[in-house]
């Protein structure tokens, strides 16, 4: 008895002590209702395990695999061979499983639906032009496309079954996979890309145009997860082998959007209605305080280290010079890369990965150039008599510039952290998109779902977040800024 | 004894161009020289050469007897007390903080340092009362006594001063005239006194030093420049404003 109770006590410590094994997900709704599945079924098994929602495109997620920030993801067949194996053959479940061997990854057997790559259009649109299938578009090159940027770019996406099909639609463009949606609902756009699966067909009376010249490969829906995972975990994670068919996954995802809660869609699946103790309906005030705490930790850290690294290369580059113009041209640059694109280069970089580090490097140099450039002009503003006072005085270089000239440039110092601080509470939101999660979370799962209340619950006290800085850096101002510079 | 300062074959170019050409020159202890002569003549440079805010390109500039170097200017520069037009002050210190600053820097005692305050206070006849305000809150009169407190507070063996008075209307101008030309009288001190203005530079100088074209073109008394004059232009720049001094 009591040798079964120090069992059951060391296997309860060994769970709650031990790293939870990570599930991650692609940022649509299937994805995210996949992860939280999988999660739900770990835990089940007495594996610690948390849900890292949306955390972006196949790349990232392959990437965060690898790099073992995660341990377990959703993909597709079709998907896996294409994307990750680089590979236009139509390849068996065996061929995948042992191309994939060699990255220390493993894969479960189909869960049971294909979810393949479709174009749909509106119904009552479709019928008054008799389509019916994807050859029927050559003789429609006036339609609209609007497709998802992934789509786009694919291997078997939009240029490819363009060739396949000989289309001729000029109008195409780029288009987030859920507002791509309501553009279509609204008539923007005609056709767009879409998952077979996607609840959005049914509900908004859309119809897929078949595939009759067979081009889109078989997406079999499956998980991926890292060898070295603990056993335990991945006989859970097959245990969901061919539970799964397409009718129940579109139901699945029907009731997240309808919901808008990925967990209860996840209860569906497992029938049982109650959730688990551990996903059980955080308040809206509790999800709202973590978000807020992890959005100001984000803008908070990389505002701080902004701040160390920026003022001395701002004092550098007042000096002119070669070095100077360098420096700031180079903050000046990473200032034109788009957020998106910033953290998508550093995620395959070594040490970042899919990681809070990212995001918050991300924002580090984001936050730079104000504080650089405000620095270097607040130094090189200070008039030529001043600096030669402060040197016929005999002060040293160092005292010269603590007790002279940055006391002197404080208020373009200061405007320049300020700046920085309120893009930092800007852009931070933009870390959900790589799982370090912040007041991005519910943007981007409200913009995941269509759906503006979501929306409004991250991006209002984003507002109200900037606003604030906005206002303690006024106080600050009158902190810090000598009185005899505001006279 | 040497004279404090001397130059020796002392150049100075900008972009080429002659700032300064090859100039000799004393200065003596406990007097004032005064360098005059129009706008560009090199007459601040001279000083600025002095104080090493630029460098020389060739010749020595010995600080009583001892050439000044890029390393021993620090410290030199502790010893010479330097006022420019427009005051100098740091405006996010206040006057007491700027007239403090070297001292605070060189960890005088706070005795010491409230004593000598008083000291120039009643030296430069500045109240006491205005120490706690910043610069732009003092008129231009008063920042300028506060800027020769400032020169004034470590006791300098030399004070430089590069048109002290060039901004100030006439009424102040000739109150701090004649308040400086006492604190000279009172210290003894040893001053290089730049200016424009013939009528200062009499009131001031024991010894003139006319320069033009980044020359030295004469030196002496205004009773030499007159009556010896080395060359045209002198006669030309002492009958120019004496006669605007006459009106």
């Amino acid at each position: 008895m009591k040798l079964t109770f120090a069992i059951l006590f060391a296997a309860a410590v060994s769970n709650l002590t031990a790293d939870p094994v990570v599930i991650g997900s692609k940022k649509f709704t299937e994805s995210y209702v996949l992860g939280e599945v999988a999660k739900r079924v770990l835990t089940r098994a007495g594996v610690p395990a948390e849900h890292r929602q949306g955390m972006g495109g196949t790349i990232i997620l392959w990437q965060a695999l690898r790099g073992a920030q995660i341990g377990a993801y959703p993909e597709y067949t079709g998907t896996i061979a294409q994307e990750i194996l680089k590979t236009d053959r139509q390849l068996s479940i065996k061929e995948v499983r042992d191309a994939l061997i060699k990255f220390g990854v493993g894969m479960t057997e189909p869960l049971g639906f294909n979810n393949t790559y479709a174009l749909v259009m509106r119904r009552g649109e479709a019928q008054r032009l008799g389509l019916r299938t994807i050859s029927d578009l050559q003789r429609h090159p006036e339609l609209k496309i609007g497709i998802t940027h992934e789509f786009l770019a694919r291997r078997d996406g939009w240029q490819p079954l363009r060739e396949h099909y000989g289309l001729a639609q000029q109008k195409v463009i780029g288009i987030d996979h859920a507002l791509g949606y309501a553009a279509l609902a609204e008539g923007s756009i005609d056709v767009k890309d879409a998952y077979s699966t996607d609840a959005k067909i049914a509900e908004n009376d859309l119809i897929t145009l078949e595939d009759d010249l067979g081009f889109f490969p078989k997406y079999e829906a499956v998980f991926l997860f890292r060898i070295s995972m603990r056993e335990d975990a991945i006989a859970a994670l097959r245990r969901l082998e061919g539970t799964f068919d397409e009718a129940r996954m579109v139901r699945l995802n029907a009731e997240a959007e309808r919901t808008k809660n990925y967990t209860r869609a996840a209860n569906l699946y497992f029938h049982d209605g109650a959730a688990s103790p551990l996903t059980a309906g955080e308040s809206f005030w509790h999800k709202l305080a973590r978000w807020t705490l992890r959005h100001l930790e984000l803008a908070g850290f990389s505002l701080l280290l902004a701040v160390i690294v920026g003022i001395p290369l701002g004092i550098f580059a007042s000096r002119g010079g070669a070095a100077g113009q360098a420096i700031l041209a180079f903050a000046s640059i990473v200032q034109t890369i788009p957020s998106l694109a910033l953290l998508a280069l550093l995620v395959p970089l070594p040490f970042f990965g899919i990681s809070t580090r990212t995001a918050i490097a991300a924002l580090f140099l984001y936050g730079l150039l104000p504080i650089i450039r405000n620095t270097a002009s607040g130094l090189q503003d200070i008039p030529r008599s001043l600096r030669e006072s402060a040197i016929a005085l005999g002060l040293s270089p160092i005292a010269q510039l603590c007790r002279i000239y940055l006391p002197m440039a404080s208020r373009s110092i200061l405007s320049g952290i300020k700046t920085s601080a309120v893009i930092n509470v800007g852009t931070a939101t933009l870390a959900a998109l790589i799982g370090a999660g912040g007041l991005g979370e519910p943007i981007l799962s409200g913009l995941n779902l269509n759906d503006h209340a979501t929306i409004l619950e991250g991006a209002i006290p984003a507002a109200v977040l900037a606003l604030i800085v906005q206002w303690s850096f006024d106080w600050l101002d009158r902190a810090l800024i000598p009185r005899g510079l505001r006279l | 004894m040497s004279a404090l300062i001397q130059l020796v074959e002392v150049t100075k170019n900008y972009a080429g161009a002659a700032a300064l050409h090859s100039t000799n020159l004393s200065i003596e202890r406990g007097k004032t020289t005064v360098l005059i002569g129009p706008s560009g003549c090199g007459k601040s440079t001279l000083l600025r050469l002095i104080i090493r805010l630029v460098a020389p390109d060739s010749g020595t500039i010995a600080f009583d007897g001892s050439p000044i170097t890029p390393v021993s200017i620090d410290m030199l520069r502790r010893r010479i007390g330097y006022v420019i037009q427009e005051g100098g002050l740091f405006p996010h210190l206040t006057a007491r903080a700027n007239i403090l600053l070297m001292a605070r820097h060189l960890g005088k005692s706070d005795e010491e340092m409230r004593r000598r305050l008083l000291e120039l206070c009643e030296l430069t006849r500045f109240s006491e009362n205005l120490l706690p305000r910043y610069p732009l809150e003092l008129s231009g009169g008063q920042r300028q006594r506060v800027s020769l407190m400032r020169a004034l507070m470590l006791s300098p063996e030399l004070l430089l001063l590069d048109e002290p008075l060039g901004a100030l209307d006439p009424l102040v101008r000739a109150a701090l005239q004649k308040d400086l030309k006492e604190v000279f009288t009172r210290l003894r001190q040893s001053a290089l006194f730049v200016t424009h203005d013939l009528a200062e530079a009499v009131y001031f100088g024991d010894q003139i030093v006319l320069m033009n074209e980044g020359r030295i073109v004469q030196q002496g008394s205004l009773a030499d420049l007159r009556e010896r004059p080395a060359g045209a232009f002198v006669s030309e720049f002492i009958n120019a404003q004496r006669g605007l001094a006459l009106l």
